[in-house]
C-alpha cells in the first residue's frame, strides 16, 4: 500500500469516526456537526472543521455562526475558538457565517448563544490544536503528552524544539481524529489567556470608517428600493388602492397590492411601491390612497376599563402554596399596592429591512438582518411555496435586535416583492412603519397583598396578575411562570391571573417578561421591607436565605451579586444628602444572576441617575469589554424604557417616531460601574440578564430621594422626569 | 411653525419638506427633557451653506429633477437628483455611500449626521441640492484608514454595540473636539445629546471622547 492509499484509508477512518462522533456528540448536547474531523488541505489552507481555517502564512480565519446584533457574539465566539486553538488573536480574521444548517442553532435570542455555543466552539478549537500537536509529535517521534501548543506553535519543551502550525497542516490533515473524551477543554478563568480580557469588536474597523455591514447597506447590481404600506390598524385588509396612479409617479417602477394573510406574524396585506431610490418610493407613498377593511378598534382607554373591571375578579389561580388567606388574617401588618407598566416598542436604530433577489431558476436569495434567519426561511417557504433548500439567507450585521427581529415579517415581505418584480429589491421600512408595526412588549397590571409577621418576615404573598390574552390564552410575551419568585421564598403564596382581550401584535422584548416583572416585584419588596422597618439589603438577603420547596432560583448566586453591588455602592456606609437616594434590585433570568444598586439625586421632580453599581454572575467572562457593554447597555436601556410608552387608539399605535417615543439621550445617561463574579459555572449569556433589576434599582432610589413611589410607568405618570 | 429644541440643537422646520437647521447653539440652557418645545431659540446659517434652495419646485413632492454638484469627501460629484431628495438618500441610493444611516427621517435621532463645512448636519432633512458649494464629510471620508483620533478612541474604548448610530456619533464628536480640544463631561453631554443610541453606549462615548482628546494632543493638537 503506497502513502496515498494509506492516507485515503486514514481519511476513511476519520470520516467514520466523525460520523460516530456527530451522533454521539448530539446526545451530550453539542449542536453542530463536523466539529471534529481531520479536514482537507486545499491550496495550502487547512479546514479542520466548520469554524477554523489555517492559511499557509499562519493567518487564521474563524467563522462566527450566529447573527451579530450588538450583543458581541461575532467577537466572543471566535475568541473561544482562538483560546482553545492556541493562536494569537492578532492573527485571527473573523468571517460571518450565512444561514447553514450544519451550524445548528443560529439565533440571537434568549441569551442562549454563549451557553449553547460553549461546547461546540471549544471542541472545534481544541480538536484542531490536538491534531496539530499530534502532527508535530509524530514528526519529532515523541509522545503527544510531551508537547504543548500555544501562540500558533507546537513546543517540545524537553528538546527545545518548536514548529509553527502552518508547517504542520498537511500532516495534521492525515491524522486520525480524536474522540471528544481525548480533548482537555479549558473551562476556568485560571486556564485562559485570551478569554476574560478586553477585546474590541472585530467589526469596529468597518464601523468607524462607515463600511457596508448592515442589512440596509447591501447594494446589488440593478437593485430597486421598496416600501410596503400596511394598515395602521393591525390586520387591516386592502379593499382597493390607486396603484395605477402611483405607478406613474417619478422613479416608480412597480406598485401593487399584496393580499397577504391575517396572521400578524406573517405576510400582512399591503401595498408595495418599488422605485429607483428609496426616497422616490417613499415620496410616491404620499400619493397612495388605500381603502382599508378593518375589524378591530383596540384602544388603551378600553384596555384600562377592562383591567379596572377585572381587578375585583378572582382570576384563574396559577399557583397556591400554604394558605394565603389565613396567613394574611394572622399577619401583624398587611401591605397592598398595585403596579402598572405600559406597552413598549423595540425601536431598533436600524428600521426593519431586507434585500431579496429572485432568480429565474426559482431560487431565492436574501440578505437579512434577522435574529432568527431559519424561522424567516421557513415562513417564506410556507407563504410562497418555495422549498427551503431553494432559499439562501445571507446574514448581515443587525442594527439592534432586542427581540424584534426574531419575527420574520420584513423578510417575507421583501421575498414576495422580489418575486413580483424579478429584480433585486431592498425593502426598507420607514421609522413610522417600524414603530407602528412592532410586536410590542405587553402592558400589565399587578395587584399585590403581602403579610408581615411579628418578626418582620414576609409570610404571605397574594398576587393578582392582569395581563393580555386572545381567545383565553396569554399573548406572546404576556405570560408569567407560576414558579417565578417570590414563589418558593414565601411560605404562603398565591398567583392569580386575569386576561384583557387584545388584537395587537405582541412579542418577546429584551429579557421577555423579566424586563417588566422584576420591576414590580422588587418595587413591592421595597414597600414591604419599609413596612417591616427593615433595611432593604438585609430584608432581601434574608428573603433569599430560605426556600419552601424547590428553590425558584440559585439563591446563593443571586444573593452574592446583591451583596457585591451593595458593597461597591457603599450601601449603609455612606451618609447621603436629603435629595439623594439609593435603591436596589436583584434578579435571575436566562441563567444569569445580576443585581444593581442605583444612586440618584433629585432636584424637585427632576431626577439625575448619577451612578449604577452592577454585579453579575454569568460564570467565566469571555470578552470583558463585550460583557461590560451588555451590562452598561442594559442599564441605560432600562432607564430609557422606563420613560417610554406605546398607546393604542382605533386599533393602531399612537406613536410613530422618536419625537413621541423619545429614547434616552447622553445627558440623561448614568455612569455604570460593573463587577463580575467569575464563578466556576459554565458561561452563560449577558444580553438580557442585566436589564431586569436595573429599573427597580432606579425607581427605588427615586423613592429614597423624593418619597415618590413609582407604581406606574412611564415615569411621567408619577410626575418624575429624568 | 414652532422651533423644536433638541438639547443644544435647534431645528426650525421651514416648509413642508422640513428643512431643519442643525448646528450647535453655544451657551443655550439645557432642557431636562431634550424634546420640550421651546419658544426662545437662536439660530444662524453656517458659513458657506446655501440652505434655502432657489428653485420653487422644491416645495412640490419629487416632481422635478435638478442637477447639483456635491463636494463629498474631497471629491466633486455632478448628479441629477429629485429636487426634494435629502442628502441622506442621495448619498445612500445614488452614490452608494451607505455609511450615513437612516434613523428617523425627521432630524431627531442624529444617526444620519454628516459634516457640512465641519458642522454636524442632519442629512435626512437637508435637500441635496441645497448642499451645492458646501464641503461634505461623511463617515467614509473622516479618515478612511480609521486613524482619526476619534476613530481610534472609538475602537480602543470599544464603543460600538450594534454600531448603527456610531457614524453620527463619531462625526459629532470630531466636530466637538475641533472647537473644544479638551471638553469636560458637560461639554460632551451638550454636544452629543443630539445623537441617539438605542444600545446605550453613552458612558463609553464619554470615555472615548476623553481618550480622543488625549490622542489628538499627542498628535500635536489636530483633532
Amino acid at each position: 500500500m503506497n502513502t496515498i492509499q494509506k492516507q485515503l484509508r486514514m481519511d476513511r477512518r476519520a470520516f467514520l469516526k466523525v460520523s460516530m462522533l456527530a451522533s454521539g456528540a448530539l446526545m451530550v448536547g453539542v449542536g453542530s456537526k463536523g466539529l471534529l474531523q481531520a479536514g482537507d488541505v486545499e491550496n495550502g489552507v487547512w479546514k479542520p472543521n466548520l469554524y477554523v481555517r489555517i492559511n499557509p502564512d499562519g493567518m487564521i480565519t474563524i467563522v462566527s455562526k450566529n447573527p451579530e446584533a450588538g450583543q458581541g457574539v461575532k467577537t466572543a465566539f471566535p475568541m473561544v475558538v482562538a483560546e482553545c486553538l492556541g493562536v494569537d488573536w492578532k492573527n485571527v480574521t473573523v468571517e460571518q457565517a450565512n444561514l447553514d444548517d450544519r451550524y445548528g442553532r443560529q439565533v440571537v435570542g434568549g441569551s442562549r448563544g454563549t451557553p449553547d455555543g460553549w461546547d461546540d466552539l471549544r471542541i472545534a478549537g481544541t480538536g484542531a490544536r490536538y491534531l496539530l500537536t499530534a502532527a508535530a509529535a509524530s514528526e519529532w517521534g515523541v509522545s503527544l503528552a510531551e508537547c504543548t501548543a500555544e501562540k500558533g506553535s507546537v513546543i517540545h519543551k524537553a528538546s527545545g524544539r518548536s514548529r509553527r502550525y502552518e508547517s504542520l497542516l498537511a500532516i495534521a490533515a492525515t491524522l486520525p481524529v480524536p474522540d471528544v473524551s481525548d480533548l482537555k477543554l479549558k473551562s476556568r478563568p485560571s486556564e485562559f489567556n485570551l478569554l476574560g480580557t478586553f477585546v474590541p469588536g472585530v467589526d469596529n474597523p468597518k464601523i468607524i470608517t462607515g463600511q457596508a455591514l448592515f442589512g440596509c447597506d447591501i447594494r446589488l447590481e440593478g437593485m430597486l428600493y421598496a416600501i410596503y404600506e400596511k394598515c395602521s390598524t393591525f390586520g387591516g385588509k386592502v379593499r382597493k388602492a390607486n396603484v395605477d396612479q402611483v405607478r406613474k409617479l417619478p422613479g416608480v417602477t412597480h406598485a401593487f397590492v399584496v393580499d397577504g394573510s391575517d396572521d400578524l406574524t406573517g405576510l400582512l396585506p399591503g401595498v408595495a411601491i418599488v422605485a429607483k431610490s428609496w426616497w422616490e418610493a417613499q415620496s410616491a407613498r404620499k400619493q397612495l390612497r388605500v381603502d382599508w377593511d378593518t375589524s378591530h378598534s383596540d384602544s388603551t382607554a378600553d384596555y384600562d376599563r377592562q383591567a379596572e373591571a377585572l381587578r375585583k375578579d378572582a382570576g384563574e389561580t396559577l399557583r397556591a402554596d400554604g394558605d394565603v388567606g389565613r396567613a394574611l388574617n394572622s399577619a401583624r401588618k398587611v401591605v397592598k399596592a398595585s403596579y402598572y407598566y405600559p406597552f413598549v416598542s423595540h425601536a431598533n436604530m436600524e428600521p426593519q429591512n431586507c434585500t431579496a433577489l429572485y432568480h429565474e431558476s426559482g431560487r431565492l436569495e436574501l440578505w437579512a438582518p434577522s435574529q432568527n434567519p431559519k424561522a424567516g426561511r421557513r415562513l417564506i417557504s410556507d407563504t410562497m411555496d418555495i422549498p427551503e433548500d431553494r432559499i439562501h439567507v445571507n446574514l448581515t450585521r443587525i442594527g439592534g435586535g432586542f427581540g424584534r427581529r426574531l419575527r420574520s415579517d420584513f423578510m417575507v415581505e421583501a421575498a414576495w416583492i422580489a418575486r413580483q418584480t424579478r429584480q433585486p429589491v431592498q425593502l426598507q421600512w420607514s421609522r413610522e412603519d417600524d414603530m407602528r408595526h412592532d410586536f410590542y412588549r405587553p402592558a400589565a397590571w399587578h395587584h399585590f397583598t403581602a403579610g408581615i409577621d411579628k418578626n418582620g418576615k414576609m409570610t404571605a404573598f397574594d398576587h393578582h396578575f392582569v395581563t393580555f390574552g386572545n381567545n383565553g390564552n396569554t399573548v406572546s410575551g404576556a405570560g408569567l411562570s407560576p414558579d417565578h419568585y417570590p414563589a418558593g421564598l414565601v411560605p404562603n403564596f398565591r398567583l392569580r391571573q386575569s386576561l384583557v382581550e387584545t388584537n395587537v401584535p405582541t412579542g418577546p422584548w429584551r429579557s421577555p417578561g423579566h424586563s417588566a416583572y422584576c420591576w414590580v416585584y422588587q418595587s413591592f419588596f421595597d414597600e414591604v421591607a419599609l413596612a417591616a422597618e427593615r433595611d432593604q439589603l438585609e430584608f432581601r438577603l434574608d428573603l433569599l436565605s430560605k426556600s419552601y420547596g424547590k428553590p425558584p432560583l440559585d439563591l446563593k448566586r443571586t444573593s452574592s451579586t446583591l451583596a457585591l453591588a451593595a458593597e461597591r455602592a457603599g450601601w449603609g456606609r455612606r451618609a447621603l444628602a436629603a435629595n439623594r437616594g439609593m435603591g436596589m434590585g436583584f434578579h435571575f433570568a436566562h441563567d444569569g444572576f445580576v443585581s444593581h444598586v442605583a444612586e440618584v439625586v433629585a432636584d424637585g421632580p427632576s431626577i439625575t441617575v448619577e451612578k449604577v453599581y452592577s454585579a453579575a454572575d454569568v460564570g467565566p467572562i469571555i470578552n470583558l469589554s463585550g460583557a461590560r457593554n451588555q451590562v452598561e447597555g442594559a442599564v441605560t436601556d432600562a432607564l430609557s424604557t422606563a420613560q417610554l410608552e406605546i398607546t393604542f387608539a382605533n386599533g393602531a399605535a399612537a406613536q410613530s417616531n422618536f419625537i413621541d417615543y423619545g429614547l434616552l439621550r447622553i445627558n440623561q445617561a448614568p455612569e455604570i460601574e460593573c463587577h463580575f463574579i467569575q464563578s466556576d459555572n459554565s458561561p452563560t449569556g449577558l444580553g438580557e440578564p442585566p436589564f431586569a433589576a436595573a429599573t427597580p434599582a432606579i425607581t427605588n432610589a427615586i423613592f429614597a430621594a423624593t418619597g415618590t413611589r413609582i407604581r406606574e410607568l412611564p415615569f411621567s405618570r408619577s410626575g418624575i422626569s429624568v | 411653525m414652532a422651533g423644536i429644541s433638541c438639547a443644544n440643537r435647534v431645528f426650525r422646520p421651514l416648509d413642508r419638506i422640513g428643512i431643519l437647521f442643525d448646528y450647535p447653539v453655544l451657551g443655550m440652557q439645557q432642557s431636562p427633557n431634550p424634546l420640550n418645545l421651546v419658544s426662545a431659540f437662536r439660530y444662524s446659517i453656517p458659513f458657506g451653506m446655501s440652505v434655502i434652495c432657489s428653485q420653487r419646485s422644491v416645495a412640490r413632492w419629487g416632481v422635478s429633477m435638478s442637477q447639483v454638484i456635491l463636494n463629498i469627501n474631497g471629491q466633486a460629484h455632478t448628479l441629477d437628483v429629485p429636487s426634494d431628495m435629502p442628502l441622506l438618500w442621495t448619498l445612500r441610493d445614488i452614490l452608494n455611500l451607505t455609511g450615513t444611516k437612516y434613523g428617523c427621517g425627521i432630524g431627531v435621532c442624529g444617526t444620519c449626521i454628516v459634516l457640512v463645512n465641519g458642522i454636524p448636519t442632519r442629512s435626512c432633512v437637508m435637500p441635496a441640492i441645497s448642499m451645492a458649494g458646501a464641503e461634505i464629510t461623511t463617515i467614509e471620508g473622516l479618515d478612511p484608514a480609521g486613524n482619526h483620533p476619534v476613530q481610534k478612541a472609538w475602537n480602543d474604548e470599544d464603543v460600538p454595540q450594534c454600531g448603527y448610530c456610531q457614524g453620527g456619533q463619531i462625526l459629532t464628536a470630531s466636530a466637538l473636539l475641533e472647537r473644544n480640544p479638551n471638553p469636560g463631561d458637560q461639554d460632551i453631554d451638550a454636544a452629543m445629546a443630539g445623537v441617539l443610541c438605542r444600545c446605550g453606549t453613552y458612558s463609553r462615548i464619554r470615555k472615548a471622547i476623553r481618550r480622543a482628546a488625549k490622542y489628538a494632543a499627542e498628535q500635536g493638537g489636530a483633532a
